[in-house]
């Protein structure tokens, strides 16, 4: 599994790369999947409800009916019939590139099992909507679809009477069948959305729409495609003659050749173990977790700033516990805490600089303290030298820091970089442990955390406590959202910092503020 | 210049998308019935006769039974498996000794088989037998068809129209 992982994961990674050079950070499709899975929801719904219009719900008509849209009405009807069929295709394409990317990323075991579980029934439900739908158009493709679902639910021994027999010969079908299938096709996709509405629960801020330039580029390339390769219904159905050569939507029915040709049990057994596979994989195998988030009462105001900066919605704010004349404390449920360290990040007591006392933040990673970051940034910053030292500060899920790390560019790692404060930068460079400081991590819109790089872009821009100082020079720190495959970036990204060192007519680097040791020092934040 | 690459990207992008999408919509085509192939399917659903007659239950009987189940029979639940037969040109098709539904075997006997024959001149002949008779059948028809090419013969079996029917 672990291996499988790995392999997709890197297959993630070139990809979004590829796309990388290709879009914008906030139009890349790969790092849209979920958002453009809705836009794909949307678009079948107001496409659906235009066709039901013209729709004949009658079995002897209905097929009739397709045909006058496609053809008559082909400018409207037929348009939006393709684009229901083609939206419908591209929904189960980003809806399996989600499952898999998450899979990929690891991003569905621990306290994130709720929406890998609960989008299980929403993926079964997008099938059997789409392979309801191919049956109203009762071509050929539809008698195919309804003879090979119907005798493959007869493998079940719960119909007194196989149901596949409304389909022995022409006089035997019924228009009752259909009638179930329309409510199947219009019911099902609601009772998605629903179950859609409560898998977005656990997630803060959820995309759910794609930037607006995306959407407008999907929505145009269906457009194209519908005009150019606009959806046509098979020969019509006929019971007296077998289906023969039939076109498959291979998004849909990618199964039903297999469903036709093995036995029953096998389907079913099979069918049955990989829905039990996919809902019990958060727990298979378990996942070592590091602890959530923790609160200390001691150095806390209750400034609720971890609890707007959590993308888990792991915070909730509670009426003050200790006694201290602050109203209110955070409170951690470990339930949905993924130890991503954002809280910590925006915690504003956690102050490098500060030395009388602990450097104990309100809230702070058990496993990764703020007191070991600064411990790890300043024995990286005794081992730099030469003129231009830099210090590159990446998280674990972005590129391999080992691969730049040198003589003088010492690394620190993190495990989002949401986790670090902007203090840490303007202690870097004000105490003179390097000469420039790089940020780095998972491409932008891909944060593993969700928010890391975003919220780190705004603190460092001044627009979200806690932010970067004004005294910091701005000149000296890089960011370098260049995701796990970006290690050549990242060498450009230091190389041309360097340079800049290098070439500065001015030296724009902040005199020391303090000559002693760093583990010397005084607290001296102004 | 690196703007208009980046556009010419994106436009090969969405237009690879959607040729991908376009192409597996209905390609390539799955051949189900291979050509020069017919179809026989043979279905239905027929309660063969029960293991164990029906009784006739005597006075003292019917009278300890309570006033509302009264009645002037008694059967057994359980029925005898339906055995069915098609010969298509005299070589033996499909025999099958069809079991009773239902947890007490009261229910009727079903089937549903789909059989790939050659199109052409066939002679079939579909038997049945439905009671306790230890030999031969109860039911047969014979037909001589043409099937064509990816025709679907269905042979239904309703023994209160006469037995079996050729559709």
């Amino acid at each position: 599994m672990n291996m499988a992982r790995l392999m997709l994961r890197r297959g993630f990674n070139v990809a979004e790369g590829v796309l990388g050079q290709v879009f914008p950070p906030a139009w890349n499709p790969m790092l849209n999947l979920g958002a453009l899975g809705f836009f794909f929801y949307w678009i079948i719904t107001v496409s659906g409800i235009y066709i039901y219009i013209f729709f004949d719900t009658g079995v002897l008509n209905a097929y009739a009916s397709i045909e006058y849209m496609t053809h008559e009405q082909w400018y409207l009807a037929g348009i939006m019939r393709s684009f229901h069929r083609y939206a419908s295709d591209a929904l189960i394409l980003v809806m399996m590139l989600h499952l898999l990317r998450e899979f990929a990323r690891d991003r569905y075991r621990g306290v994130r099992w709720f929406s890998w579980v609960t989008g299980v029934p929403i993926m079964v439900m997008v099938f059997v909507a789409g392979i309801s739908g191919y049956w109203l158009v009762w071509d050929k493709l539809a008698q195919y679809i309804a003879i090979v679902s119907t005798e493959w639910l007869d493998m079940l021994p719960i119909f007194g009477e196989p149901i596949a027999r409304n389909f022995l010969s022409p006089d035997a079908l019924e228009s009752r069948f259909f009638t179930l299938m329309i409510f199947m096709h219009i019911a099902i996709p609601l009772i998605a959305l629903v179950i859609l509405w409560v898998h977005l629960q656990r997630v803060a801020k959820p995309r759910i729409n794609p930037p607006r330039g995306l959407a407008i580029s999907v929505f145009a390339a269906l457009i194209a495609l519908s005009l150019v390769h606009p959806a046509l219904s098979q020969a019509p159905a006929d019971l007296a003659v077998v289906p023969g050569k039939v076109g498959l939507d291979w998004f849909y029915l990618p199964l039903f050749p297999a469903l036709e040709t093995l036995p029953g049990s096998l389907t079913w057994g099979m069918s049955a173990c990989l829905l039990a596979i996919m809902i019990a994989m958060p727990w298979l195998p378990p996942l070592k977790r590091a602890r959530p988030a923790a609160v200390d009462l001691a150095n806390c105001n209750g400034c609720a700033r971890c609890f707007h900066d959590c993308p888990y919605n792991a915070i909730s704010m509670v009426a003050r516990s200790d006694g201290t004349a602050f109203e209110r404390e955070p409170a951690v449920n470990p339930d949905l805490c993924v130890s991503c360290g954002l809280c910590a990040g925006a915690c504003p007591t956690s102050m490098p600089f500060r030395r009388l006392s602990e450097l104990s933040p309100g809230i702070d990673l058990p496993d990764r303290t703020m007191a070991q970051l600064r411990d790890l940034t300043e024995t990286a910053a005794r081992n730099l030298t030469g003129t231009e030292r830099i210090m590159v500060f990446g998280c674990d899920t972005g590129p391999d820091l080992a691969e730049v790390s040198s003589k003088s560019v010492g690394v620190v790692p993190l495990v989002c970089i949401g986790q670090l404060p902007p203090a840490f930068i303007d202690y870097v460079l004000s105490r003179n442990l390097a000469d420039g400081v790089v940020l780095t991590g998972c491409r932008e819109n891909s944060c593993n955390a969700r928010c890391g790089i975003e919220w780190t872009n705004s603190r460092l821009a001044g627009e979200r406590d806690p932010h970067l100082r004004a005294r910091v020079p701005r000149d000296l720190l890089r960011t370098a959202w260049v995701g796990a495959t970006g290690g050549r970036q990242l060498h450009h990204a230091l190389q041309a910092l360097v340079r800049e060192l290098k070439d500065a007519d001015v030296d724009v680097r902040p005199a020391p503020a303090v000559k002693c040791p760093p583990t010397a020092c005084e607290a001296v934040d102004a | 210049m690196r703007r208009y690459l980046r556009y010419t990207g994106q436009f090969a992008f969405f237009l690879l998308i959607a040729a991908f999408i376009g192409y597996f919509s209905n390609q390539p085509v799955y051949q189900q019935t291979p050509d020069g192939m017919a179809q026989i399917k043979l279905s239905f659903a027929h309660g063969a006769a029960r293991k164990v007659d029906c009784r006739k239950l005597s006075s003292k009987e019917i009278a300890r039974l309570p006033a509302n189940e009264r009645r002037p029979n008694t059967c057994a639940r359980e029925r005898i498996p339906v055995h069915i037969q098609l010969m298509l040109d005299g070589e033996l098709l499909y025999d099958a000794q069809l079991q009773a539904t239902g947890l007490s075997q009261d229910g009727p006997a079903r089937t549903y088989r789909k059989l790939i024959v050659p199109a052409g001149p066939h002679t079939i002949v579909a038997r049945l037998r439905d009671t306790k008779r230890g030999s031969g059948f109860d039911y047969e028809a014979e037909r001589q068809v043409t099937l064509k090419p990816f025709q679907n013969l269905a042979i239904d079996f309703k023994a209160d129209s006469g037995g079996f029917q050729f559709r």
